[in-house]
């Protein structure tokens, strides 16, 4: 049960909380007791017609013609949607926030990048009709060479997996084909240290698998609104998004969600929506759209598959003093978020630990794989997965505690982080304290007395002299563009400020956007 | 389309309808009847979501063809309540913080009446086999086996 | 073309309407025929089902045991004079899938399911069935290789003779989650002894090849011999011949064809 550790900071709050430390009913467990919280799918409407899409049988492939004349004749279909009714069919979630360019069509025309990609969406009266059309569109593919490794898709030659993005990397502040944090001289700083440890890490694309399946409803209201049923975790993101791909004032639609079966990140992509309200405006009816479980299993964005490869120096006496990461997020064949999780990431490779030099690059690389998307701390669970078991690797080197190894490295209050931001309410070292204390885990006296409030700051605020890599000017920004893209040219970003090194204390630009999107606090 | 007349009981009440052939009963019960209380969350046996009690035995709907149930009993999660009394289960659930985004807690609570209706009196193994067919993605199940249990040693006084 | 439902009395007509049409596919618990026309598979435009109370009969008091293909797993549970088929009627599913999937169903369950057809592969089973040209019996393993032409025919049960001894039959499935989940693989062995010989070894696998399969160059370590280490030894490294297993969420063809010595070594050796 959860026990509030009063007597750590006790200075620092009131300790008469009012709700902290209580149980309290979440306010919605009447209606999940009773079966009677309304879901998106709980709505049964008057002639609902029932939507599926045809999915690309190739990872990477030419559509030389799709033919969906016969699909069209047969019974029950109401509708057959491509690429060409669709107002904008080209979207990146993050162009709300002016982040990327628009990289995804809604259904693909020329070109499909990932296995499952929507090509064709049929409007049938039962999912059986609709099931029946499907297998009467008539496609043909010209496959290409695909790639699915996040290293050989930035090797010279590889397939181009989305012409908006030539290098199969994402495009930070329209120059970069990568993320970089540069904090001291890790290179030299590894050249003295006593031990250098070099690992590689890996995570697989890891499923949401919410029990109930992303879908929405969308029928035509009064007054030419639409109503709209959404299993969205991001209701007004998905409102935006809607209203930019179907080229109507966001007003256009009543947007009815926030009781979700089940999300965990993987009901932020308005997956479903845009096709479905685009089907309830081409008939005039109800249209419901809902992914099958295999659908969401197979062709849901998951969470992204991360390489990660660490270099560390260290010090006989245990102190880390050079940490050198190179990591790969693995996108998919789209953005969507994981432009945002490569920063996310590049925020995280120091750990919580106090290093005088760190030296991070990391990329958001393009693959014929199934687009990723957020999930439960996108972007740093694989990180700090890494960063902990190279800990405890550092400390076996050394032959230290691995608990002792943490509290001496960990940030104390004062400290300069490697984001060139002083370190504050940090309280690391108390946690491992307790840590070990709740697991019988013996650690030193000295260890014991170590506090996150002491011994800050000073030299451990100071900031290493950081070379200037010379920075080749940037090429034009890629807008090499392909005819299924009807949208005007991505609105282009404010001009950016060059990135290495950042002035301290200046939020990234980044950073400020996406906290306001994503309420990321910050302390 | 031809369709079959299918007539069975509801939580206590006769209902009757037509179905389209290879209707499953998920679809009859929510888009027939209006009972959404089961829900949809794989179509394939995997999640339980849909579960119900067909003449008191723990079924899932959407792997039942629903003519077959014709002339039968069907019970679902809402038929559980007692008038506005929530049965001891779903009290349970509510105080053990048995549900989160409550979506798997239908099939939950029904696999959870078709143990107790045979087995009163349940050790943790038999409730951790009892919704072993049930998948919930976000309590970890901890709390819902102690729902099941607490409901199950307070006496059962309803049932 | 909307899916038609023809239930039928007797098994003759249903065995006729089965083979008589290509998209007709027999409904028995609903867990395999159900879950495709939910998926959208349009393959299947009729489903048949017949109502003849033999079809879900237990007969266990004699020698040899009858199981009709309509029998679920929780009626096998619920039969005493079947306990040793209780360790796989209760690997499948949970409560819910066990109250639908039957015996008959069982045998045409892909991997990684079918773990019920596992044990009956190593008792030896005969499936009865009844084709448009009439009833025959069909020695199991011979129905699994043919299983995909199998479809248009109606299974009607499913008999084998009752192991010697309790300890004769063992069963032990691999999942990763427990109590319910897909099988990793599936392991039944049935060791009639003649004294101290192994005499008829039977040693079936599921999930190392598309259908349920006999492991016969393990059958062959162990034939006539004693259950001793180096048997077992013999039969755990010989357990991978033959196999063909395919890669899976579950566990990958490399992965399943490393344990299933091991899993075979303990299941001989009484391991947990």
């Amino acid at each position: 049960m959860l026990e509030l550790r009063k007597d750590i900071f006790a200075d620092e709050r009131d300790d008469n909380l009012k709700e902290i430390g209580k149980g309290t009913q979440r306010q919605d467990m009447l209606g999940h007791v009773t079966g009677t919280s309304p879901y998106f799918d709980d709505h049964k409407l008057q002639g609902m017609l029932h939507l599926k899409v045809v999915r690309s049988a190739h990872s990477h492939a030419r559509l030389r013609r799709v033919d969906t004349s016969e699909a069209e004749r047969s019974q029950g279909v109401r509708r057959v949607i491509r690429g060409s009714d669709v107002p904008r069919n080209l979207n990146t979630l993050l162009s709300l926030i002016n982040f990327g360019k628009d990289d995804e069509p809604s259904l693909a025309v020329d070109k499909v990048r990932y296995k499952g990609e929507p090509i064709v969406a049929i409007v049938a009266d039962s999912p059986r009709e609709a099931h029946e059309a499907i297998a009467k569109v008539k496609i043909d593919y010209e496959p290409l060479p695909a790639v699915f490794d996040v290293e050989d898709a930035l090797k010279p030659g590889a397939p181009v997996v989305n012409e908006v993005y030539p290098k199969n990397t994402f495009t930070y502040h329209e120059t970069y084909d990568r993320q970089q944090l540069r904090f001291g001289d890790a290179d030299r700083a590894l050249a003295s240290a006593d031990h250098v440890l070099e690992q590689r890490y890996q995570m697989s694309p890891i499923e949401h698998a919410p029990t109930e399946t992303n879908g929405s409803i969308a029928a035509p209201d009064t007054n030419g609104r639409y109503l709209v049923y959404t299993s969205t975790q991001a209701l007004f993101f998905s409102v935006d998004t809607c209203a930019k791909i179907l080229d109507v004032p966001s007003n256009t639609f009543h947007f009815i969600g926030g009781t979700v079966g089940g999300g965990f990140g993987g009901k932020v992509d308005t997956l479903t929506e845009p096709l479905c309200i685009l089907g309830a405006m081409l008939t005039g009816r109800p249209v419901r759209y809902v992914f099958g479980r295999e659908e969401e299993m197979q062709y849901g964005p998951p969470r992204g598959a991360e390489r990660i490869y660490i270099k560390d120096g260290v010090m006989h006496d245990g102190r880390v003093v050079a940490r050198k990461v190179r990591a790969y997020f693995d996108s998919g064949a789209y953005t969507r978020l994981s432009s945002y999780a490569a920063v996310k990431c590049a925020a995280h490779l120091p750990g919580p630990y106090t290093i005088p030099n760190v030296h991070g690059d990391v990329y958001c690389v393009f693959t014929n794989r199934t687009p990723a998307t957020a999930m439960r701390g996108f972007g740093v669970t694989a990180m700090d997965f890494a960063i902990e078991c190279q800990m405890d690797k550092l400390a076996h080197l050394v032959g230290m505690d691995p608990m002792e190894f943490r509290i001496l490295n960990a940030y104390r209050d004062g400290d300069m982080k490697a984001h060139r931001r002083e370190a504050k309410n940090t309280a690391l070292i108390e946690c491992v304290q307790v840590a070990a204390e709740k697991a019988k885990w013996p650690i030193r006296d000295e260890f014991k007395r170590m506090s996150s409030r002491k011994d800050g700051g000073g030299v451990r605020a100071a900031v290493t002299p950081t070379p200037r890599e010379t920075h080749t000017p940037p090429t034009t920004p890629s807008q090499q563009r392909t005819t299924y893209d009807r949208a005007p040219a991505a609105t282009r970003e404010p001009p950016p400020s060059p990135p290495p090194p950042p002035r301290p204390a200046a939020p990234s630009h980044g950073a400020t956007r996406f906290s306001s999107v994503f309420g990321t606090r910050r302390r | 389309m031809a369709k079959t007349a299918l007539q069975f009981r509801h939580n206590g009440r006769d209902v009757a309808m037509f179905v389209d052939g290879g209707t499953n009963l998920l679809v009859a019960l929510r888009e027939l009847i209006g009972d959404m209380t089961p829900k949809f969350g794989c179509g394939q046996g995997g999640c339980g979501t849909c579960s119900v009690l067909i003449d008191g035995e723990l079924h899932l709907s959407c792997l039942t063809l629903a003519e077959t149930v014709a002339g039968r009993s069907v019970e679902t999660l809402d038929g559980m309540k007692d008038g506005p009394d929530l049965h001891p289960l779903q009290r349970a659930f509510a105080d053990n913080f048995a549900a989160q985004c409550g979506y798997c807690t239908p099939g939950m609570l029904m696999a959870a009446k078709a143990l107790l209706d045979r087995n009163p009196q349940p050790s943790r193994a038999e409730v951790v086999e009892a919704i072993s067919g049930n998948i919930c993605r976000c309590t970890g199940y901890e709390p819902i086996i102690n729902a099941v249990l607490s409901a199950a040693s307070g006496g059962r006084a309803r049932a | 073309m909307p899916v038609t439902v023809k239930t039928f009395t007797s098994t003759s007509d249903a065995a006729a309407a089965l083979s008589s049409d290509r998209s007709a596919r027999y409904l028995g618990g609903g867990t395999l025929v159900m879950r495709a026309l939910n998926e959208g598979d349009i393959s299947i435009s009729t489903v048949v089902r017949a109502s003849d109370q033999a079809m879900t009969r237990i007969d266990a008091t004699g020698s040899r045991t009858i199981l009709g293909a309509g029998v679920t797993f929780a009626r096998i549970l619920a039969e005493r004079d079947l306990a040793f088929l209780h360790a796989p009627a209760r690997s499948i599913g949970g409560p819910a899938v066990r109250n639908m999937g039957t015996v008959g169903g069982n045998l045409f369950a892909p991997v990684p399911y079918g773990d019920f057809t596992v044990a009956m592969l190593a008792l030896d089973a005969m499936v009865s069935v009844q084709g448009g040209l009439g009833g025959r019996e069909i020695p199991i393993d011979e129905f699994l290789q043919s299983r995909d032409r199998q479809t248009g025919a109606l299974v009607l049960a499913i008999s084998f003779a009752k192991p010697g001894s309790a300890d004769a039959f063992r069963y032990r499935k691999v999942a990763r989650i427990k109590p319910k989940g897909g099988a990793v693989i599936t392991l039944a062995t049935h060791l009639p002894m003649n004294g101290s010989r192994i005499v008829g070894a039977r040693i079936a696998l599921g999930s190392m090849a598309p259908t349920p399969i006999r492991a016969r160059a393990a059958e062959r370590a162990l034939e006539g011999r004693s259950l001793d280490t180096s048997t077992i030894n013999a039969a755990a490294a010989a357990a991978v011949e033959g196999t063909l297993p395919g890669d899976n969420a579950l566990a990958s063809a490399w992965y399943r064809r490393e344990i299933v010595g091991v899993h075979l070594r303990r299941l001989l050796s009484g391991q947990e």
